[in-house]
């Protein structure tokens, strides 16, 4: 006879779990009593939100699904933006709440929260146990509803007296669901007619997402194009899915997309999009979204495919298998004039900055972190413009190097989420770039990264502004900064001026970094940054954070003004 | 144009929570729904009344597709089928109204299922068109109070 608490660990283990994230209470004690003595690494954070994510972050750097534990009520209600950050990615990730005992669910118990009726809307399944001999069945579809199809959370709500309970039943390894088999193998038709395709097609585009890192498909896409010689775009949760150094990279597309790209997509004759879900922050305005090309889809989910954009040739399939089905029917092609085209757009519009003297422009800094780098380390964002220009001034090469909210643009989620990336992924650096708004949202991870001796490189691109917020204000709301501003309000008459490179905005983050146990270094000129960032790389026992006191109101551009076309790109404020 | 879609989901807990959640949070609407377990009683059989045009019918039922619960859907609009509801209504009708309630009664197959001193209680079970018709008629002698069921339906051909 087994506990449920047992039964917990043992679905666990079995489901090859290394590492678990969250915070103990009252309706888990028993699981985490029962995880006190398994070979699972357990990991304290300092708020269920940054279990979440880092579960999320550890789940998206390795491919593996992230697992975190939390109590009931309060436990369970600050996981729900994790949920949603994940559900909207499709990112794997199993939740498991403590619930109030059986007899008292629905009494208003002490920390009871209809958990259920909360998470429905942001997991992709979830269940209330409530039946001991239910457990290692559910422990085991969990695993496998969060993996397989479009991935996603799952959440196991388990009352207390559940994880008491003993049973014999035991963990089938590969449970049965027979309502859910996602398709893996593309019809053989449709294959068939996508190569067809693109064999006649003259400019053929493939738009890349976060399909193909989710689906460890970026051999098959770079495979496909390489051979058939088709330019390659994504989408910022694609990032790394094709190298950026190619010659076939266009790089990312979108509101903030790079020039060429966007114009590519508006001359592209056939777009083939691969594990993307024509999010509207990639297709500006619809009706005019790559008019002239006729639309291709490979996405092992069926809804995504004509929700927003009409598809002519939809492939339902795992894009890995889709693509290896695809390579061998794709012939050679020479495109010469469509590639010299496209090399003729980003030679003309390459990303641009003021770098003039006296300036600390916040794309300066991700340039400088991709030198010092050298481009290998997993980068990991918050929101705003500072994951716009660690988008377009760090190039990935490889996936599950660029890991960011895309659809929920969720602020705070960079630092938990490298947390959860490192310990995924110890052999490989993990830097951090946010912004002064977004890293005040659960900075409170940083003891975890301090005590688990993570050396993250944590940039904060201080700008005192929430920037992007700044930025619409700017260009649309005749520049009010209304509740923008992360200053202090007008200083008094008799308050001195502070001298340069002193904090004149709240937290100091540089203290605020050292009373977390770790190391802050503060830049206010150019030069400062290489050596800055340097020493916070050489630095293999703590994290690092450096603070860079850029630009205050530095716009990223381009930008396609919300429903606009994708070929209407502002550069400038004017 | 309203659609009439079909599920058959798991009968368990919370499905039913799952489905209208996911509809309404979709920001689609439902018009009807019925749901009863089948000669399986680990499953249910659902009736909904969407209404939308073709392309938000067809997310609508990618995204039912989607749900671990939901064994399987279908959109009985492009094709025949049965579609049956059941009313009842209480009319006002006192000793001299009665037999032209009942005359409206026969015509219809609707059963009595009730005589108070002014009033007279009716069940019928028929098409959406064929109760309209019914309601219409017995209109004049005031309606006092109507349930409807909601409509549940069948493919004619195939299942």
């Amino acid at each position: 006879m087994r506990t449920g608490a047992q039964c917990v660990i043992d679905g666990l283990i079995q489901a090859g779990v290394k590492t678990v994230f969250g915070i103990p209470g009252g309706a888990v004690l028993d699981l985490y009593a029962a995880l006190y003595r398994a070979p699972i690494e357990f990991v304290l954070t300092r708020h269920e939100q940054g279990a979440a994510h880092m579960a999320d972050g550890y789940a998206r750097a390795s491919g593996k699904p992230g697992v975190c534990i939390v109590t009931s009520g309060p436990g369970a209600t600050n996981t729900v933006t994790g949920l949603a950050t994940a559900f909207m990615d499709g990112i794997p990730v199993v939740c498991i709440t403590g619930q109030v005992p059986s007899h008292m669910i629905g009494n208003d118990a002490f920390q009871e929260a209809d958990t259920l009726g909360i998470t429905r809307s942001v997991t992709k399944h979830n269940y209330l146990v409530r039946d001991v001999d239910d457990l290692p069945r559910i422990m085991a579809e969990a695993f496998k509803i969060a993996t397989i199809g479009r991935p996603g959370p799952v959440l196991i709500d388990i009352p207390k007296d559940i994880q008491r309970a003993k049973t014999k039943a035991v963990c089938t390894s590969e449970p049965e669901l027979r309502n859910y088999k996602p398709t893996i193998r593309g019809h053989p038709k449709q294959v068939a007619k996508l190569a067809h395709a693109i064999n006649s097609a003259k400019r053929p585009l493939i738009l890349a997402g976060g399909g193909v890192i989710a689906g460890d498909a970026s051999a098959e896409l770079t495979a496909v194009a390489r051979k058939a010689n088709i330019p390659v775009a994504t989408t910022l949760l694609g990032l790394g899915a094709f190298p950026e150094t190619d010659p076939l990279a266009l790089r990312m597309v979108g509101m903030h997309g790079l020039v060429a790209a966007n114009l590519a997509i508006s001359h592209c004759d056939l777009l083939i999009s691969v594990g993307a879900r024509f999010d509207d922050r990639v297709t500006g305005k619809v009706s005019e979204f790559a008019p002239h090309a006729t639309i291709a889809h490979i996405d092992i989910d069926p809804s995504s495919i004509s929700k927003s954009i009409e598809t002519d040739i939809p492939v339902v399939g795992h894009v890995k298998y889709v693509l290896e089905d695809l390579l061998k029917l794709v012939e050679p092609m020479d495109r010469r004039e469509w590639l010299s085209q496209l090399a003729e757009w980003k030679s003309k519009h390459p990303l641009s900055y003021n770098g003039s003297e006296g300036r600390l422009p916040p794309q300066y800094v991700i340039e400088t972190l991709y030198r010092v780098t050298e481009g290998s380390a997993i980068v990991v964002t918050d929101v705003g413009q500072h994951q716009m220009w660690a988008a377009h001034y760090y190039l990935y090469r490889e996936p599950r190097s660029f890991l960011s909210s895309g659809g929920l643009g969720t602020m705070g989620y960079g630092l938990p989420a490298a947390i959860g990336a490192q310990m995924a992924r110890p052999e490989k650096r993990v830097a951090v770039i946010s912004g002064d708004g977004s890293i005040q949202m659960n900075f409170q991870e940083m003891v975890v990264a301090v005590e688990h001796r993570l050396p993250l490189v944590i940039v904060v691109l201080n700008n005192r502004h929430l920037g992007m917020v700044r930025q619409w204000q700017a260009m649309f709301y005749n520049r009010e900064y209304a509740a923008s501003v992360l200053k202090p309000k007008g200083r008094g008459p008799n308050e001195k001026v502070l001298p340069p490179c002193t904090s004149d905005y709240l937290p100091d983050f540089v203290r605020l970094a050292e009373a977390h146990g770790a190391v802050g270094i503060r830049v206010c000129r150019p030069e400062d940054v290489e050596p800055a960032l340097r020493k916070a790389w050489v630095e293999r026992e703590r994290p690092t954070l450096v603070e860079c006191l850029v630009e205050e109101e530095e716009n990223v551009y381009p930008m396609v003004p919300p429903g606009a076309s994708l070929s209407e790109m502002v550069h400038s404020l004017a | 144009m309203k659609h009439i879609v079909t599920l058959l989901v798991e009968n368990k807990p919370g499905v039913l929570a799952r489905i209208v959640g996911l509809i309404s949070g979709r920001g689609y609407n439902i018009e009807g729904l019925t749901v009863a377990p089948t000669h399986d009683p680990e499953v249910s059989k659902m009736t909904i009344e969407v209404p939308g045009d073709d392309r938000v019918l067809e997310q609508v039922t990618k995204q039912l597709n989607k749900l671990i619960d939901v064994i399987k859907v279908a959109d009985l609009t492009s094709q025949r089928f049965f579609g049956q509801e059941m009313i009842l209504v209480k009319v006002a009708a006192g000793p001299e109204q009665r037999r032209g309630v009942l005359d409206i009664a026969e015509i219809f197959g609707a059963v009595v299922l009730g005589v108070q001193a002014s009033s007279m209680t009716l069940r019928l079970a028929d098409s959406p068109g064929r109760i309209a018709e019914f309601l219409d008629l017995v209109k004049p002698f005031r309606i006092l109070d109507v349930s409807r069921s909601g409509m549940i339906a069948m493919p004619a051909d195939g299942i």
